[in-house]
C-alpha cells in the first residue's frame, strides 16, 4: 500500500490586521489569527484523492499551534488515516531549517512513497519547508504541482512553468512534491463529521527535538508597508463616472 | 434483488427513519401525493425532485438519485410548502432541510455555499469579514453604542444585530437607522459587537446542522454571561433561531422582533413622525417573520403610523408572501440558481409591486434591501421603485 | 568566499524571463554596496547566446542536453557544483515556479542561509523583503557566509538589468547528470490559435467578481469596443471559464499593456505581480479596500454590473464621434 505523508501548517490569517511585536523584528502573536495554509489544504485534498484512487495510507503531520487539533480532525473527516501533532513549540514559529530537520527524522521512520506539502507559506522568511526536507532525506523535489498520479514507482505530475505553461513531469519515488492546486478543489466536510472524529480519532503527539527560533541571518526590522499611493478615485453616479473614464481614455489616445 | 438495490435500501430506510424522528415528521407517512407542495414551490419547476416527488420516491425505496442530483439546492426554505400541505407535514424542516444535510454529508455542495459555510466557521459570519470589525458600523454614529463586554451592568434590551446588518454596505444603513431610532426613544440597549456570532439559522437550513450548533453554543456562552431583559433583533432569521431553534438546544432567551418593540412605543414615537411626502407603500412580509412566525401586524402598524404613507397590499401577502430568494442559504447560491432557472424570485416580487403602483417597497429583513434593489434594475417599469426597511422610513419621518 | 553576486538566470523555450533581468538589477545594487562582480549563471543546451542581453559582468555557462529546459534534479546538481567551486557572496534565485524548485534544497545542502521574497536592495546593501501577501516588510542583512536570496518583481524594471553582453564567459563542465530522478516529459501546448496576452496593448481583466461564466460576455463586449482582449485572475481560470493562456499573475503571464482595465479583481499579490509593467491600470471593484486600488492609477468603487452598460454606452458614442 502506498504511504503518503502530508505536512500541513497554520499561517497568519490575512483577513485580520497584522501587527508588529514590540521587539520590532517579529509579528505580534497576540493579534494573530491562524488559518490553514491554503496550499497545504490542497496538498491534503490531493492526498485524499490519491487514497480514494489507489487505497493509500495518509498521515498528516502538523506543528502545534492554536487551532491545530480542529484542523487535524477535519483532515480525518476527509479521510486521513493517521494524525501527528509536533509538540515542543512555544509561541514563536520555529525556523524552517530546524523544523525541516525534526520533520525529516519523523518522516524517515514512516518511510513514505510520497510527501506532499503546500508549495509556499506566506509567512516564511527563510526558504520553503518541503524542499529542505527533500534535501535532508536525499529525495527529489518538484514544486507548483497541480495534479498527481502514481504509476509503478513513479509519480506523474503536472508542473506549472512561467507564462502559465504546464508541463508533464515524471518523478522517481520516493519524492517530495510542493502542491499548488489539487486535482479537484478541496472538499467541504460537515462540522458534524468533524465532531464525530473528535470522539473516535486520536492525535499522536511527537515531541520536537532541537527546534530553534533564531534565523541564521539577522533581521534588522519588520514593519508595515507605507500606505501606498492610492488610485485617483472617479466620483459621481454611474453615467458621470462612465463619462469621466471615457474622457480619460480619449486623452490617453486609447480610443 | 440485484446487489445495487440492496445497497440502496439501508441508506433510504435510515434516512426515512431519521425524518420520522423530527417532531411531527411521522406525518410524512400520511402524504396524499396531492402535489400542492410541488405546485406552490417557487422553484418547483426546475427541481428534479420537488417535495412531493421526494416523498413518493422514498416510499418506493429509492433515494440515491436524489442525493446525486443537485436540485435540492434550489429549495429556498420559504415554508410555502409547509403552509399549504393539507396533512400538516412539516415539509421544510422534516424533509428539505434533512435532504440538504445528507447532500452536504455526501460532499455535494455548490462552491459558493461552501465558502459561506467555511467563512461562518472561521469568522463567525458568512461574508468572510474580520470578526473584530463586527461593530465597525457604530463609528458612523455621533453617539456611542454600548457594547456588552465593556458595560458591566444589566440593561433592558440586548440588540442582536446580525451578519449582513453588521457588514453589508447597503444593509448597514438600516442598522444605523435603527440605532438612531433606539437612541431617540431613549431605549436602554447594548450590542454584543465582536462577541456576536452568526445566529446560524440560514446555515442550519442549508444543511449544516453541526455548524449551527457550534455557532449557537458560542452565542449562548456570551449571552449567558450578560444581564438583560430581552433580545431584540432586526433579523427575522435570528428571531427564528432564538425563538424556535435555540430552545431545542437548551438555550432559552426571550426574543422579539424590533417592530414589536417599536409598536409598543408607538405613543412616544408617533409625535416624532412628520410627513415626508405622500407615497404608496407595499409591505413585503419576510418568510421568517410572516409565514413562519406569524408576525404580520406589527410592521403594518408602524407603516400606517407614518403620515403621508398609504399602505397597499400586493397580490401575494401575509401567509402567501413571495420569498425574496435569500433564505436557506439562498444568499450564497444565487449564481447556481440563476444558471439552473434563469429567473430570480426577487424580480417576481418587484413585478407585483409595480402592478399595484407602489412608490415604495417596505421590507423588514436584512437580505431584502440588496436583493430587491438588484431586482429593481432588471424589471421594466420599476425604475422609480424605492426599497426601504421600515426603520429607514421611520427615520426619514423623524429627521424631516 | 569571493565578493561576487551570482544570479541564476531563468529561461524557457529560448526566452530569458523578466525576473532574470530584475535580479541582475538588484545584484548590481548589491555589488555596488559591497563590491564584487555580477555573475549570471546560465544552464542550458546550445543556449550560450542567452547571455547577450544580460547587464552582468561575467557569465558562467554550463551546457548539457539534460539542462535544455529547467528541471529540478539536473539543475540542482549542476548549481551545487558551481557554487562549491566558485564560492560566491550571495546568490539570487527567482521566487518563481523555477527558482523555488531548487533554492531551498540547495540552501540546505550547502548550509547557505536563505532570505525569501526580496523586493529590493536597501541602504548599505540591506535586503528588503515583502511577505504575508504584501502586508509585511522585512529588512535583513546577508549572513557572514554565502547567502541565497529569492527575488520577487516590483522593485526594479527589467530594463534596468538589460545590456551586455558580459565581458567574460566561463564554461563550466557539467557534473554527473545520469540517473536523474526528475524528468520533463513534455510541455502541454496552449490552446491553438489563442492570443498571447503578453503582446496585447489593451487588456480587460476579470476576476471573481464576474460571478458566472455567462457574464464573461460583458467583458468580451468591452474588450471588443476597446480593441483589446480578455484576460483573468486565478479564480476564473480555476473554474475553467477561460484557458490558462489567459491567466495573468505569478504563475501565469506578466503583461505590459498600455491599458489594463480590471473588473471585479481584488488584487491578490500573485495577480499584481503580473501587471506591474502596465502603463495605465484602471480598477473597478465594489470594495473600496481592495488592494488593486493601491497599484491602479484610476479607481472606480462600483458594482461592475451597474457600471458596464453606462460605460459601453459612453464608449460607443465617443467612438462614433
Amino acid at each position: 500500500m502506498t504511504e503518503i505523508v502530508v505536512i500541513a501548517r497554520l499561517v497568519p490569517d490575512l483577513v485580520e490586521e497584522l501587527e508588529i511585536a514590540p521587539s520590532g523584528t517579529a509579528l505580534d502573536l497576540s493579534w494573530l489569527r491562524l488559518i490553514i495554509n491554503e496550499f497545504d489544504n490542497h496538498a491534503i485534498e490531493q492526498a485524499v484523492i490519491l487514497k480514494e484512487k489507489t487505497g493509500a495510507n495518509v498521515t498528516i503531520i502538523s506543528p502545534e499551534a492554536e487551532g491545530v487539533e480542529d484542523m487535524l480532525f477535519t483532515t480525518a473527516a476527509k479521510g486521513a488515516d493517521r494524525l501527528i501533532k509536533l509538540t515542543g513549540i512555544d509561541e514563536e514559529k520555529p525556523t524552517n531549517e530546524s523544523l525541516a530537520q525534526t520533520l525529516a527524522g519523523i518522516i524517515k521512520e514512516i518511510n513514505p512513497d510520497l510527501i506532499l506539502n503546500g508549495v509556499q507559506a506566506h509567512d516564511d522568511i527563510a526558504g520553503d519547508l518541503a524542499p529542505q526536507i527533500a534535501d535532508l532525506l536525499n529525495l527529489p523535489y518538484v514544486g507548483y504541482i497541480s495534479g498527481v498520479s502514481i504509476e509503478g514507482g513513479q509519480a506523474k505530475a503536472f508542473k506549472e512553468y512561467p507564462g502559465g505553461i504546464l508541463a508533464e513531469m515524471e518523478i522517481t519515488l520516493p519524492a517530495v512534491l510542493g502542491i499548488q492546486a489539487s486535482e479537484e478543489p478541496p472538499r467541504y466536510v460537515a462540522i458534524s463529521k468533524v465532531r464525530q472524529m473528535m470522539s473516535t480519532t486520536t492525535i499522536e503527539e511527537i515531541a520536537g527535538d532541537g527546534l530553534a527560533t533564531e534565523n541564521n541571518f539577522v533581521i534588522d526590522r519588520m514593519y508595515l508597508p507605507e500606505a501606498a499611493e492610492k488610485a485617483e478615485m472617479l466620483e459621481g453616479n454611474e453615467e458621470e463616472v462612465a463619462q469621466k473614464l471615457t474622457a480619460i481614455l480619449q486623452d490617453l489616445g486609447l480610443l | 434483488m440485484a446487489v445495487n438495490e440492496i445497497s440502496q435500501l439501508p441508506f433510504t430506510s435510515e434516512f426515512k427513519e431519521s425524518l420520522l424522528k423530527i417532531p411531527e415528521g411521522d406525518r410524512i407517512q400520511t402524504c396524499l401525493q396531492c402535489a400542492c407542495c410541488s405546485g406552490v414551490c417557487p422553484f418547483g419547476f426546475v427541481m428534479d425532485f420537488p417535495p412531493g416527488r421526494m416523498i413518493a420516491w422514498m416510499r418506493a425505496g429509492n433515494l440515491d438519485e436524489m442525493l446525486k442530483s443537485d436540485s435540492i439546492w434550489m429549495c429556498v426554505s420559504c415554508y410555502a410548502c409547509t403552509e399549504v400541505c393539507p396533512k400538516d407535514i412539516p415539509i421544510t424542516l422534516a424533509l428539505m432541510t434533512r435532504a440538504k444535510e445528507e447532500a452536504l454529508l455526501a460532499g455535494n455542495v455548490p462552491a459558493e455555499l461552501q465558502s459561506a459555510l467555511e467563512f461562518s466557521q472561521q469568522y463567525s459570519n458568512p461574508l468572510g469579514e474580520s470578526s473584530r470589525k463586527r461593530a465597525a458600523w457604530t463609528e458612523e454614529l455621533d453617539f456611542e453604542v454600548p457594547i456588552v463586554r465593556k458595560e458591566k451592568r444589566p440593561f433592558e434590551v440586548l440588540w442582536f444585530v446580525g451578519d449582513y446588518a453588521s457588514y453589508h454596505p447597503r444593509v448597514k444603513n438600516v442598522t444605523i437607522a435603527v440605532a438612531k431610532i433606539f437612541n431617540k426613544l431613549g431605549i436602554d440597549f447594548a450590542i454584543l459587537g465582536p462577541d456576536e456570532h452568526s445566529d446560524g439559522d440560514s446555515q442550519r437550513l442549508a444543511g449544516e446542522r453541526g455548524l449551527f450548533e457550534m455557532l449557537a453554543e458560542k452565542n449562548d456562552k456570551v449571552l449567558s454571561r450578560a444581564q438583560f431583559g430581552e433580545i431584540i433583533t432586526t433579523d427575522p432569521h435570528a428571531y427564528n433561531a432564538f425563538k424556535n431553534e435555540y430552545p431545542k438546544l437548551g438555550f432559552e432567551y426571550p426574543v422579539r422582533h424590533y417592530t414589536e418593540l417599536l409598536v409598543e412605543k408607538l405613543d412616544e414615537l408617533t409625535p416624532l413622525l412628520k410627513e415626508n411626502g405622500q407615497a404608496k407603500v407595499a409591505y413585503h412580509d419576510p418568510c421568517y417573520l410572516g409565514r413562519v412566525n406569524q408576525i404580520y401586524e406589527a410592521p403594518r402598524k408602524l407603516i400606517e403610523a407614518i403620515p403621508g404613507l398609504e399602505l397597499v397590499e400586493m397580490a401575494h401577502n401575509k401567509s402567501t408572501s413571495l420569498c425574496c430568494g435569500g433564505g436557506g442559504g439562498g444568499m450564497w447560491l444565487d449564481g447556481f440558481r440563476w444558471e439552473k432557472s434563469e429567473s430570480r424570485l426577487s424580480e417576481w416580487r418587484i413585478k407585483e409591486a409595480v402592478t399595484i403602483e407602489a412608490d415604495i417597497l417596505a421590507v423588514a429583513c436584512p437580505y431584502e434591501p440588496p436583493r430587491f434593489e438588484d431586482a429593481v434594475k432588471a424589471v421594466k417599469g420599476a425604475e422609480k421603485l424605492i426599497v426601504k426597511d421600515i426603520a429607514e422610513l421611520i427615520l426619514d419621518a423623524i429627521d424631516n | 568566499m569571493t565578493q561576487d553576486i551570482f544570479v541564476v538566470i531563468e529561461h524557457i523555450q529560448g526566452q530569458v524571463s523578466d525576473i532574470s533581468y530584475i535580479m541582475i538589477a538588484a545584484a548590481r545594487e548589491l555589488a555596488q554596496a559591497q563590491g564584487g562582480n555580477v555573475v549570471g549563471i546560465i544552464l542550458g543546451s546550445g543556449a550560450e547566446n542567452l547571455k547577450d542581453s544580460l547587464a552582468a559582468d561575467q557569465v558562467i555557462y554550463c551546457d548539457h542536453p539534460a539542462l535544455a529546459e529547467f528541471s529540478s534534479d539536473a539543475c540542482k546538481r549542476t548549481l551545487l557544483s558551481i557554487f562549491t567551486e566558485h564560492d560566491p557572496r550571495a546568490i539570487f534565485f527567482g521566487n518563481t515556479t523555477i527558482g523555488s524548485d531548487i533554492c531551498s534544497s540547495i540552501a540546505t545542502h550547502g548550509s547557505y542561509p536563505v532570505i525569501n521574497s526580496c523586493i529590493r536592495i536597501a541602504e548599505g546593501g540591506a535586503i528588503t523583503s515583502q511577505i504575508c501577501g504584501g502586508k509585511i516588510m522585512v529588512d535583513s542583512q546577508l549572513a557572514d557566509k554565502t547567502t541565497i536570496l529569492t527575488m520577487i518583481p516590483g522593485g526594479y524594471k527589467p530594463e534596468q538589468g538589460q545590456g551586455g553582453p558580459p565581458t567574460e564567459t566561463i564554461n563550466f563542465s557539467p557534473p554527473d547528470l545520469e540517473n536523474l530522478k526528475v524528468k520533463l516529459v513534455q510541455f502541454i501546448e496552449p490552446v491553438p490559435g489563442d492570443v498571447d496576452i503578453a503582446q496585447e496593448k489593451i487588456l480587460v481583466a476579470i476576476g471573481r467578481g464576474i460571478q458566472t461564466e455567462d457574464n464573461i460576455e460583458l467583458a468580451e463586449e468591452l474588450a471588443a469596443l476597446l480593441g483589446g482582449t480578455v484576460c483573468a485572475s486565478r479564480p476564473v481560470i480555476d473554474q475553467g471559464w477561460l484557458p490558462t493562456s489567459r491567466l495573468v499573475g505569478k504563475s501565469g503571464k506578466s503583461v505590459k499593456p498600455d491599458l489594463y482595465l480590471s473588473l471585479g479583481i481584488s488584487g491578490a499579490t500573485e495577480h499584481l505581480e503580473g501587471i506591474l509593467e502596465s502603463k495605465t491600470i484602471v480598477a473597478i471593484n465594489s470594495d473600496p479596500d481592495a488592494p488593486i486600488f493601491d497599484v491602479a492609477k484610476y479607481g472606480i468603487e462600483v458594482d461592475l454590473f451597474d457600471f458596464i452598460d453606462p460605460l459601453l454606452e459612453q464608449l460607443e458614442s465617443a467612438k462614433n464621434g
